[in-house]
């Protein structure tokens, strides 16, 4: 079965962190993720540049409309993601609890769905 | 009642947890196993009663459900993973199951109800509909909830089990203790509205969930000491309210309704807490608590030191709330009244009840009569009403 995990955190929170803070979470980032790449649970996985850089897209009456940032303004924003294969949604926890953006943000789990190829 | 009348009220729910351990889907589990014990209905009577009652249900259910997935699966192509798995199981064991498997399965299945992912609100009902029986019209009345709401609160609770795969397991060691926890809370809180609305099909539908346990966990003292302690609250029933339905105070009750056989089960089973050295966990000390209670003359002494260590594990303004009646019991109403006046809880009846009742101890009625009133604005039990208006008339009268 598999999960995306949504890594939310404060942008502007991450903005404040020194160099040295910056550099140790990506090593740690680093290591979690060879980790699960390893035990064979990793199946994709990207960081995202900031929100500043985000575009909207809606099309209504056939018109496309592109706005500048994200759909929502939130408290965190979605800053990564991990897509694992996990037996159950126990494991999956397990994997997201594991992740170092869990110790400052949130880490949302969604069950990928899987639509079969017509 | 026939032999299939009599497996369903004996094995129903055992039967699911079974079907449902297998299938991984709550509803596909209790649609099959509708359709296996109808069909028994029709076969048994021509063909005799089978060598294993039990078994040839979860067979027949389990076959049907792969004839059901199997149909689906020509419209939607969607199941061929659920569908060799089952298949597998069918073709590599044959179903001979053993009472402890059974047992297993409702174990398992009552982790489930009660994971973390679940919404608080769903947990209780779940586990109350899967694993004691009761239908969703019962559960809906008995939390106060309109029938589609409590309806669409199990269908959510169940689809996300399934398209979550909330796993149907007991959990690894590492995990037990903190889902162990979320389980004796959820049986705890069958139990207390049971007892507090006095509808005892839920408290005895929690005692039996916690035997279960006990059973099936017995490395663990916790559940024990769940155990002894709805026992010895369970106890009391025949003298906790009169034959108008109305509460009866511990101190009025006529002890000689007490339930003495469940009053020594009890007090065995923290026994066994307290040799094991756990009996400074929340459940064994209020089991100890209400031990106390059981015993003339009351030692307030002593259970005004257990709700200390209870405070201190458990830290809720309930406790404290009782703790103070426990001090005034001791030290005198004056001392229980200042500790009352700490408290900040502006929706619990209870809090102007036991102001009102040390204030009554004082003399001091009329500051006493506010305060039943208070609590009778926020009561929400018919016989505790009527319990308040009583107590509130007998300072009128005197």
């Amino acid at each position: 079965m598999q999960y995306l995990l949504m890594i939310y955190h404060a942008e502007a929170e991450e903005k404040k962190m020194s160099e040295a803070e910056t550099s140790s979470m990506h090593a740690e980032y680093g290591q979690f993720t060879r980790g699960i790449m390893e035990s064979g649970s990793y199946k994709g996985g990207n960081a995202l540049q900031p929100t500043a850089t985000a575009t909207t897209v809606r099309v209504r009456d056939g018109k496309t409309l592109a706005t500048d940032g994200p759909f929502a303004e939130t408290r965190e924003q979605l800053g990564g993601y991990y897509l694992i294969d996990a037996e159950h949604l126990d494991e999956a926890i397990g994997i997201a609890a594991r992740i170092p953006g869990a110790k400052v943000g949130s880490i949302e789990i969604r069950p990928i769905w899987l639509v079969p190829a017509t | 009642m026939s032999p299939v009348e009599s497996l369903y009220r004996k094995d129903g729910d055992r039967i699911l947890a079974a079907l449902i351990g297998l299938l991984h889907d709550f509803d596909l589990a209790e649609e099959m196993m509708q359709e296996a014990f109808v069909a028994a209905l029709n076969l048994w009577p021509v063909h005799g009663v089978p060598a294993n009652p039990r078994s040839w249900i979860v067979t027949t259910a389990r076959h049907k459900a792969i004839d059901c997935i199997r149909r689906n699966i020509r419209f939607r192509d969607k199941l061929p993973e659920l569908c060799r798995l089952i298949e597998d199981e069918v073709e590599s064991v044959s179903f001979e199951e053993s009472a402890t498997m059974l047992a297993d399965d409702r174990l398992r299945l009552i982790f489930t109800c009660c994971h973390p992912a679940l919404p608080l609100d769903a947990q209780i009902p779940l586990t109350l509909h899967t694993l004691c029986g009761l239908s969703t019209e019962e559960i809906a009345r008995c939390f106060l909830v309109p029938l589609p709401t409590m309806a669409q609160r199990l269908v959510r609770a169940k689809r996300k089990i399934r398209d979550a795969r909330i796993p149907y397991r007991v959990p690894p060691d590492d995990l037990l203790a903190q889902r162990l926890d979320a389980v004796l809370t959820t049986v705890y809180l069958i139990f207390t509205e049971g007892y507090a609305a006095t509808r005892q099909d839920l408290s005895t539908e929690a005692i039996r969930l916690g035997r279960l346990l006990v059973e099936l966990i017995p490395g663990r003292q916790e559940p024990r000491a769940l155990l002894s302690l709805m026992l010895l609250h369970d106890s009391r029933r025949d003298a906790r309210t009169d034959d108008a339905g109305d509460i009866v105070l511990l101190d009025d009750q006529d002890r000689s309704k007490w339930n003495q056989a469940q009053i020594q089960e009890g007090i065995a089973l923290l026994n066994v807490v307290l040799n094991a050295g756990a009996g400074h966990t929340r459940y064994a000390l209020e089991a100890a608590i209400a031990a106390l209670h059981s015993e003339t003359p009351t030692d307030w002494r002593r259970i005004a030191g257990l709700y200390n260590l209870l405070l201190g594990v458990h830290p809720s303004p309930v406790v404290f709330l009782n703790r103070a009646i426990a001090v005034a019991m001791v030290e005198g109403p004056e001392r229980g009244l200042q500790l009352l006046n700490e408290l900040e809880l502006s929706q619990y009846h209870l809090l102007p009840a036991a102001k009102a009742h040390l204030l009554r101890l004082l003399g001091r009625e009329k500051e006493a009569a506010t305060y039943y009133q208070q609590a009778l604005s926020l009561v929400v039990s018919e016989p505790e009403r009527r319990f308040l208006e009583k107590r509130l008339g007998a300072g009128r009268d005197s």
